[in-house]
Formats: structure tokens, sequence, C-alpha cells
């Protein structure tokens, strides 16, 4: 615990976090059990229907930052050289940074596409 | 915050497993291995945005005895992070302290967790098998 500087922001958003995420996990688990046929144009029609596409990427949003908070602990506990854990940390943000991108990028595609 | 009559520094070779270190340390473990159950998502969600061919092949894997047993943990550590989560909010509104109200969340987690873990397997087995 040593983010003193801005540690009640942190605390305070992987607890917001991890409160909207409940639904919206209770939601993608339901939804994806229930799609009986996952071919291609299925998933397709499934990921590319407007309100589908809104809450997946609000769930890839909010998943990647309550991660991105939550891997910031571990590394912050585990990692303590200053400029390794530096690294480490910014390293860490833009791939998570890049791989959410990428993700908001693919639904779009598939929603704006069809 | 009292720091009393609490286990200072659980050196993991020293310490008896317990309910309650293990849980924690869980936690932690279930958060790590989530982050891959999303790239597993963001993976699924791109090779449907590149095309059938690569679709098929995700799919493919998925719906392999591997990727079958790999979505298998993914619902446990979900249900299992979920629930001890939901634990830990009650943690920071100040509920359920004591050691035996610790011990007893503890057990209703776990159970909770396998509860919700069965119930959407036997959902996937139902679906699966009857609508194909
Ligand atoms: C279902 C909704 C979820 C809830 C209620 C939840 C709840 C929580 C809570 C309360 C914490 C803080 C624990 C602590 O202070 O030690 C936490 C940590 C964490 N969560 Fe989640 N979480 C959820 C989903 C996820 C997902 C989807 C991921 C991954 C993409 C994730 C990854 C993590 C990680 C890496 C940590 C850090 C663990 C640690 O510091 O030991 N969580 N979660």
């Amino acid at each position: 615990m040593e983010y003193i500087k801005g540690g009640k922001h942190h605390w305070l958003m992987q607890r917001i976090t991890a409160i909207v995420l409940v639904p919206f996990i209770l939601w993608f688990v339901i939804s994806v059990v229930s799609l009986t046929k996952m071919d291609y144009a299925s998933a397709r029609d499934w990921i590319g229907s407007t309100s589908v596409a809104i809450t997946l990427i609000s769930l890839i949003i909010l998943s990647f930052y309550h991660a991105q908070l939550g891997l910031q602990v571990i590394v912050e506990d585990y990692v303590h050289t200053k400029s390794a854990r530096l690294a480490i940390l910014v390293l860490m943000k833009c791939a998570l940074i890049f791989v959410v991108i990428s993700a908001i990028f693919a639904v779009l595609k598939i929603a704006l596409g069809r | 915050m009292k720091t009393h009559n609490r286990p200072l520094s659980p050196h993991l070779q020293i310490y008896k497993p317990q309910l309650t270190s293990v849980m924690s340390i869980c936690h932690r473990a279930t958060g790590v291995a989530l982050v891959a159950g999303a790239l597993l998502l963001v993976w699924w969600v791109i090779a449907a945005a590149v095309g059938p061919e690569v679709f098929d092949k995700v799919q493919k894997f998925l719906t392999s005895w591997l990727g079958i047993l790999i979505l298998f943990i993914f619902t446990c550590t979900l249900m299992y992070h979920l629930c001890n989560g939901i634990r830990h909010l009650f943690w920071d509104a100040g509920y359920g302290f004591r050691l035996e109200d610790v011990y007893k969340s503890g057990w209703i987690t776990l159970s909770i967790a396998v509860l919700l873990t069965s119930i959407t397997w036997i959902f996937v087995i139902i679906l699966r098998t009857t609508v194909i």
C-alpha cells in the first residue's frame, strides 16, 4: 500500500468498478450461455446488435479498468525497485489500453459494417 | 484500525493454510486469471471482426476439450471472484469482521460460487445438447 498520493481515488475506483461490474458480468454469462448457435454469422449478429455492442464495449472498458487497478496493486506489492516498478506499470497500462482500443474497434467494425 | 490479534507476515512456508488466507490469495489469483479470460473474450470478438476463417479456428479451439476445460476454469474463477468480490465489498462497508463471520461468509461465498458455476454449466449442457 504505497500509493499514498491518489491512493484514495485508486481504492474508490476499484470498488466502484467492482460494483458496476456485477450486473455486467451476470448479463454476459447469461447471454453467452443462451447463445445456442455460435457460428460466424450468429456471433456477428449478436455482437453487432446495437444494445449488445454498447453493453459489450462497456463491459470491456469496465473489466480492463478494474483489472488495471488490481494489477497495479499487485505490481506495487511485489516489485520494490522504483525504476522497474515504474517501467512495468507504464508498459502494462499501454498494453491494456491497446487491447481495449482493439476490442472496441472490433465491436464497432461488426456493428457499423452491417 | 485494530491491529492486534491478527497474524502478521503470513510466511506461506510457516503458516498452516487456513480458509481465510487461502481465500485471500485466491482472490488475487483469480483476478489475474480473469485478465487472461478477458483477453480470451477480446480475441473472440476480434476474430469475429476479422473474418470467417479466423473465427472458425478460434471457435474450433474453444469447442475442443482443451477449450472447454479453459472455459470451465474461466467460469469457476469468475464466479469465485464475483462472490468473493462482493464479500470484500461488505468488508469495505464495515460488515462481517468478527472471526466467526469471516469463516461463515467464506463458506457461503464458496458455496454460492460452486452453485453458480454448476447452474451455468448445467444450462450449457442442456442448451447445447437439445438445440443442435
Ligand atoms: C464480477 C465482478 C467483479 C467484482 C465484484 C470484483 C471485485 C473485486 C474487488 C472488491 C477487488 C479488490 C480486492 C482487494 O482489495 O484485495 C478486486 C480485485 C481485483 N480484480 Fe476484481 N472483481 C470483479 C471482476 C473482475 C474481472 C472481470 C477482472 C479481470 C478482468 C478482475 C480482476 C481483478 C484483479 C486483477 C484484482 C486485484 C487483486 C488483488 O489486488 O489482489 N476482477 N476485484
